[in-house]
C-alpha cells in the first residue's frame, strides 16, 4: 500500500474554510487542500454520492469558488471589453460561460474559465454583474482585472469570503429548491431556464439561484450569506435524504464533470490552450470584438491545431489517470490523458485526452500507457453521459 | 488468528508461517481509508519478490496504490477471485480478502514486523 493511504502532512493554518468546513468535519468529511481550501473530497464512499447525483440529488459545498461582483455604470460595457464572451447583450438574470484572458499574443494566456451573469439592475438603473472563478485562479483573476479597472465607473468587490454557494445538483434538485422557497419564488425557480438566475427566499434565507451546475444533471447552484450557509445546507440535506439525496465531496464532482465531458481548468484546459481545439468555441467570440489576448485567439483558431480534446473509453476497470501517454498504432506518443477515472455511471473507466487529430476521429483504437501496462481505448464522442431529456431548455448563444 | 498477525508500515498484514507458506492481505484500515475499490493487479505465481516490492496494485476511484511484500520470498498462491469481487476486502480483509501466499526466505522477517499493538498505535496516530 502507498502514498494514498498515508495521511497527508499536517495542513497549514493559513488553509481557507467555508462557511460549511466545520459541518463537513463534523459530518465525516474527509478533509482535503483544494486549491488552498479545506474541502471534503467525499463523506463515506464517491461512488454511492455520483450515483445519488444521477439518481436523485446531491449537495456540493462549492463556496471555494470565486464569486466577484461588478457593479457602477460602467460595468458592463467593462465587462464587455474585458472577456472572450459577449456580454453586450446578456439581460438580467442571464448566466454566460466565458474565459478570462490576459494580453499575451503567442501562447495565448487563458488566465481562468469563468461564469459571467447579470443581476436585476441597481435601484439607479445601472448594472449589477457577477463573474464566478475557480478556486484556485480567483487571486490572479482578481488581480488581473483590478489592474485594468477604469478610474471611475466600476467596482470590482470580491465576495467569496462573505457567502457561500451550495450546489444542488440531480434530476430532483429544482423541485427541492422551489419547495423551499415561498410561493412566488418557488414558481420562479421551477421556471428558470439553463443558464438564467433569480433571487429567492431558500428556506427563510435570502439567495441568489441559478440553473447552472458542474455535473451534467440538471439542478441549481444557491449563492447565500455566509452567516446562513449552515442552517441553508441543513435544510436543504434534510429535504434531499428522504428523496435518496445526499451530501457529495470534491471527488464525485470530478467523476460527474469527467462523465459530462466537461473541461477542468488545470487539467484539459491551461492557461497556454487552444479553446477551439478543446471544443470551447463557444466560449470565444472574436466578432467585431476587443478584448485581452483576442488576436491570440483569432491565430489559434485560424490555425491547425496540435492536440484536440477527445474523449477514451476503456472498457476496463482499470483507470488511465492525468499524464498517463496515449500511444498510436505504431506506438508513438499521440497524446496524453488529462483527467481519468472509473465512471461510476458508465460502469467502466474513461477519460479525457489531448491528441493528435489524425488520431481523433470516433471509433479509433488507441493505446494508454498507464504504469507498466498498456490499456486499450476507444475514441468516443463527448459526454460519456448524457442525462435523460427533460429539464431545463438549453442556453441561448451569444 | 488475527493476534498472531503482524503488519508493515505500508499496511499490508502477513499470517505466521503454516507449512512453510504465510498469507498476505491489507488491514481494516487501508480498506476503509481507500473506499471505492474497482481494480487489483495481483502478482504471477512463482514470482520471487523482496520485501518492500511492489507485486501488484490496488485501485479506488481516487487513485492507485501499490501493494508491497512485507517479506522476501516466492509468490506460491494467489486469490483469483478477488479482483472480481473486490467486496470480499471490505467485508473480511483478514480472511476470505487475503491477496497472495508468500513462501518466505526467512520466517524471521515476518517477527521483525509491527504486531497488532504497534500497527493499532500508527494507525491511531493517524488522522481519518
Amino acid at each position: 500500500m502507498s502514498d494514498s493511504v498515508t495521511p497527508p502532512l499536517p495542513r497549514p493554518t493559513s488553509l481557507c474554510e467555508t462557511p460549511l468546513g466545520q459541518w463537513h468535519a463534523a459530518h465525516g468529511g474527509r478533509m482535503v487542500d483544494f486549491a488552498g481550501w479545506n474541502m471534503p473530497v467525499q463523506y463515506a464512499s464517491i461512488v454511492d454520492e455520483h450515483l445519488a447525483t444521477r439518481s436523485s440529488v446531491g449537495l456540493f459545498d462549492v463556496s471555494h469558488m470565486g464569486r466577484l461582483s461588478v457593479t457602477g455604470p460602467g460595468a458592463l460595457d467593462w465587462l464587455e471589453s474585458m472577456l472572450t464572451r459577449k456580454v453586450a447583450g446578456i439581460v438580467p438574470g442571464q448566466f454566460r460561460y466565458t474565459l478570462v484572458t490576459a494580453d499575451a499574443l503567442a501562447p495565448v494566456v487563458i488566465l481562468d474559465d469563468a461564469l459571467v451573469s447579470r443581476d436585476t439592475d441597481a435601484a439607479d438603473g445601472t448594472p449589477r454583474m457577477g463573474l464566478v472563478v475557480n478556486a484556485g485562479n480567483r487571486e490572479r483573476v482578481v488581480a488581473w482585472l483590478r489592474s485594468r479597472l477604469p478610474a471611475t465607473g466600476v467596482d470590482l468587490v470580491d465576495h467569496t469570503l462573505d457567502t457561500a454557494m451550495i450546489a444542488v445538483q440531480g434530476p430532483k434538485g429544482v423541485d427541492l429548491v422551489a419547495g423551499l422557497s415561498s410561493g412566488g419564488d418557488g414558481a420562479r425557480i421551477r421556471a428558470l431556464g439553463n443558464y438564467r438566475g433569480t433571487t429567492a427566499t431558500v428556506a427563510g434565507h435570502a439567495a441568489a439561484v441559478s440553473r447552472t451546475g458542474y455535473t451534467g444533471e440538471d439542478g441549481v447552484e444557491v449563492t447565500v450569506a455566509a452567516a446562513d450557509a449552515v442552517a441553508v445546507w441543513e435544510a436543504i440535506l434534510a429535504a434531499a435524504v428522504p428523496l435518496g439525496g445526499r451530501a457529495c465531496g470534491l471527488g464525485a464532482r470530478d467523476t460527474l464533470r469527467l462523465e459530462a465531458g466537461m473541461p477542468l481548468y488545470g487539467h484539459e484546459l491551461r492557461a497556454d490552450s487552444d479553446p477551439f481545439a478543446l471544443g470551447l468555441g463557444l466560449a470565444v467570440n472574436l466578432e467585431g470584438r476587443t478584448f485581452p489576448g483576442r488576436e491570440a485567439l483569432a491565430m489559434l483558431k485560424a490555425g491547425q491545431p496540435e492536440r484536440v480534446r477527445i474523449g477514451l473509453d476503456l472498457g476496463s476497470k482499470r483507470s488511465a489517470r492525468e499524464g498517463n501517454p496515449v500511444l498510436g498504432g505504431a506506438g508513438g506518443e499521440i497524446g496524453v490523458v488529462t483527467s481519468g477515472s472509473f465512471a461510476p455511471t458508465v460502469g467502466h473507466a474513461v477519460a479525457m485526452a489531448l491528441v493528435a487529430p489524425a488520431f481523433a476521429s470516433e471509433g479509433t483504437v488507441v493505446e494508454i500507457a498507464i504504469r507498466d501496462a498498456r490499456q486499450q481505448a476507444r475514441v468516443v464522442g463527448l459526454p460519456f453521459h448524457r442525462r435523460p431529456p427533460g429539464g431545463a431548455k438549453p442556453p441561448s448563444a451569444g | 488468528m488475527l493476534k498472531d498477525v503482524r503488519f508493515a508500515k505500508s499496511h499490508e498484514w502477513i499470517s505466521p508461517v503454516a507449512g512453510g507458506v504465510a498469507t498476505v492481505g491489507i488491514s481494516a484500515y487501508a480498506v476503509e481509508a481507500l473506499t471505492d475499490l474497482v481494480f487489483m493487479q495481483l502478482p504471477a505465481v512463482g514470482r520471487k519478490v523482496k520485501a518492500g516490492e511492489s507485486i501488484g496494485e490496488i485501485e479506488s476511484v481516487k487513485a492507485v496504490s501499490d501493494l508491497y511484500a512485507p517479506v522476501s520470498g516466492e509468490i506460491v498462491e494467489v486469490n483469483s477471485t478477488l479482483p472480481d469481487h473486490l467486496e470480499t476486502l471490505g467485508k473480511d480483509p483478514f480472511g476470505a480478502g487475503w491477496i497472495v501466499k508468500i513462501r518466505p526466505d526467512d520466517p524471521a522477517e515476518i517477527d521483525a514486523l509491527l504486531d497488532r499493538g504497534a500497527y493499532e498505535a500508527l494507525i491511531g496516530s493517524q488522522p481519518h
